[in-house]
């Protein structure tokens, strides 16, 4: 019974927003929009084009680099922030303020230094998640609970062994939030970035459909890359939840 | 130690400014990939003389303006609405969960093709990208009017929109502020982001104009003066915001 009630919601809204789409179809007809059944069809075809494949590729590429460079540089940056107060109160507000930035203005100076290419791509995409897990690390580790980290004095743990074996168990949940909103924003980075001055990947395809004027290809692109960041952040606020519940 | 930060966190950034000065200057980064930063500021300064940048200045303005007083004024009924209609916040609090994750400026495309190239498109990228942030604050505001306050609205027979505009909102207003606040930034960057991957006219335009000429003394000054703009707007509603919460006695 509990299982069904947690399943309404989501169940819900997907049906929901399947009619509002489909009555959207019905009132702007076939010119501008395509119906959600059309729209899967086609996705689904677009899988099985083998010219797609390096486009989704790189795509892929791009973000799982990029992932992994925000996530380390996010924690370790945080970590250290967070650990020493000083540099945390005067690096924090400068973390802020460039996470409220438009950052696509400074996607030209990556560009002018990594040059066209995939390097660029991983860059902007790191840019965008490595702040909130950065902001996320430093919060977390600012509180745990002291005594923690004395016990750690008292057993004379060394730095490393303080940050593995206290400071990240400690602290994971709130980090693991970081984590999840860094991922979301890493991909909506490494989009966007396609979308300005590529070649290949998605984001180059949503841009290039739009002057050949491929309905079909810009709805079931924007579709797929929706249903999956959807997805993916479902299931890491599915595991967040559980792990804040384990504390 | 906090009183160290503000002046610390200026000597950082001088330094910074310095540093890059001198890399410019010694050639380590060259000239092509970035101008040194005194000559940026000069060129900011001529070309604002100048008044080139004007139109594209108000133009990005205003869109983002358009933008965030669409996101606020729907954000809040919305919220208004979705907090009384208990099968609504059911099924919408799945999507408020995820809504950060979708990456919005992916419909950019899909509402040229509907809207044409214009400032429909942008200012729809805006008010998407805000109008969640404004919902899901106001509601948490909602949820936080306690319940006598309700009962009392109810018994002086107040009616739903005079309860709303007189005993809800104003107690959620710390946190309608936050959702504002959010809206802001967010304007700014769905106006600019669009701007810059396609479009006609404004800030981002100018910007992805003077990169595709390999214009770098365009490029650096306007990117600059976008940093310098977004960023005092954000500070300016920062103070704004703590200024009301310390006269409510938060913080």
């Amino acid at each position: 019974m509990s299982t069904l009630r947690a399943w309404r919601g989501p169940v819900l809204m997907i049906v929901g927003l399947l009619s509002a789409w489909q009555a959207l179809y019905w009132i702007t007809g076939d010119i501008a929009l395509r119906s959600p059944a059309d729209t899967i069809r086609h996705s689904w075809a677009l899988f099985q084009r083998p010219a797609m494949w390096p486009h989704i590729r790189e795509t892929a590429t791009a973000f799982s680099a990029a992932i992994v460079i925000a996530v380390t540089l996010g924690m370790s940056v945080g970590l250290t922030l967070g650990f020493s107060r000083l540099a945390g109160q005067v690096f924090e507000p400068m973390l802020v303020a460039l996470y409220s930035v438009p950052k696509v203005t400074l996607y030209p100076i990556l560009l002018l230094m990594f040059g066209l290419g995939i390097s660029a791509k991983i860059a902007f995409g790191a840019l965008h998640g490595f702040i909130p897990i950065a902001l996320f690390t430093i919060n977390a580790v600012r509180n745990v609970r002291p005594i923690l980290i004395k016990t750690g004095r008292v057993l004379n743990y060394d730095t490393s062994d303080l940050v593995w074996r206290i400071l990240i168990p400690a602290a994971l949940p709130e980090i693991f939030s970081g984590i999840r909103i860094g991922l979301a924003l890493t991909m909506i980075g490494t989009v966007l970035g396609e979308m300005f001055a590529s070649q290949r990947g998605l984001g180059y395809l949503l841009m290039n459909a739009i002057g050949l004027h491929d309905v079909d290809l810009i709805m079931s692109i924007t579709f797929v890359l929706i249903v999956f960041a959807a997805v993916v952040s479902s299931i890491l606020l599915a595991i967040d939840r559980r792990l804040h519940r384990r504390v | 130690m906090k009183r160290y930060a503000t002046p610390l966190r200026f000597l950082v950034l001088i330094g910074l400014f310095v540093g890059l000065e001198i890399l410019c200057r010694t050639k380590v980064i060259d000239p092509f990939t970035m101008q040194p930063p005194t000559l940026i500021v000069r060129d900011l300064w001529n070309l604002l003389a100048a008044g080139k940048l004007n139109k594209a200045i108000a133009k990005t303005l205003s869109n983002a303006a358009i933008g965030f007083a669409l996101a606020v004024s729907v954000g809040i009924t919305a919220a208004l609405v979705i907090h009384r209609v208990r099968i609504l916040r059911e099924a919408l609090d799945p999507l408020f969960a995820t809504y950060y994750a979708i990456p919005v400026l992916a419909f950019y495309p899909l509402l040229i093709i509907i809207f044409g190239l214009g400032n429909i498109p942008k200012i729809m990228i805006a008010f998407m990208l805000g109008v969640i942030a404004v919902i899901v604050n106001t509601l948490n505001g909602l949820d936080r009017v306690p319940r006598v306050m309700l009962k009392t609205a109810r018994i002086v027979r107040m009616s739903p929109v005079e309860t709303a505009f007189r005993v809800t909102l104003p107690y959620a207003a710390p946190y309608v502020l936050t959702g504002v606040k959010f809206a802001v930034a967010y304007s700014l960057i769905g106006i600019i982001g669009s701007e810059f991957v396609m479009s006609t006219e404004g800030m981002g335009f100018e910007i992805s104009f003077a990169y595709t000429n390999f214009d770098n003394a365009t490029m650096y000054p306007l990117i600059l003066l976008i940093l310098i703009v977004s960023i005092s707007i954000n500070l300016l509603v920062g103070l704004w915001e703590k200024r009301l919460l310390a006269r409510r006695g938060l913080r």
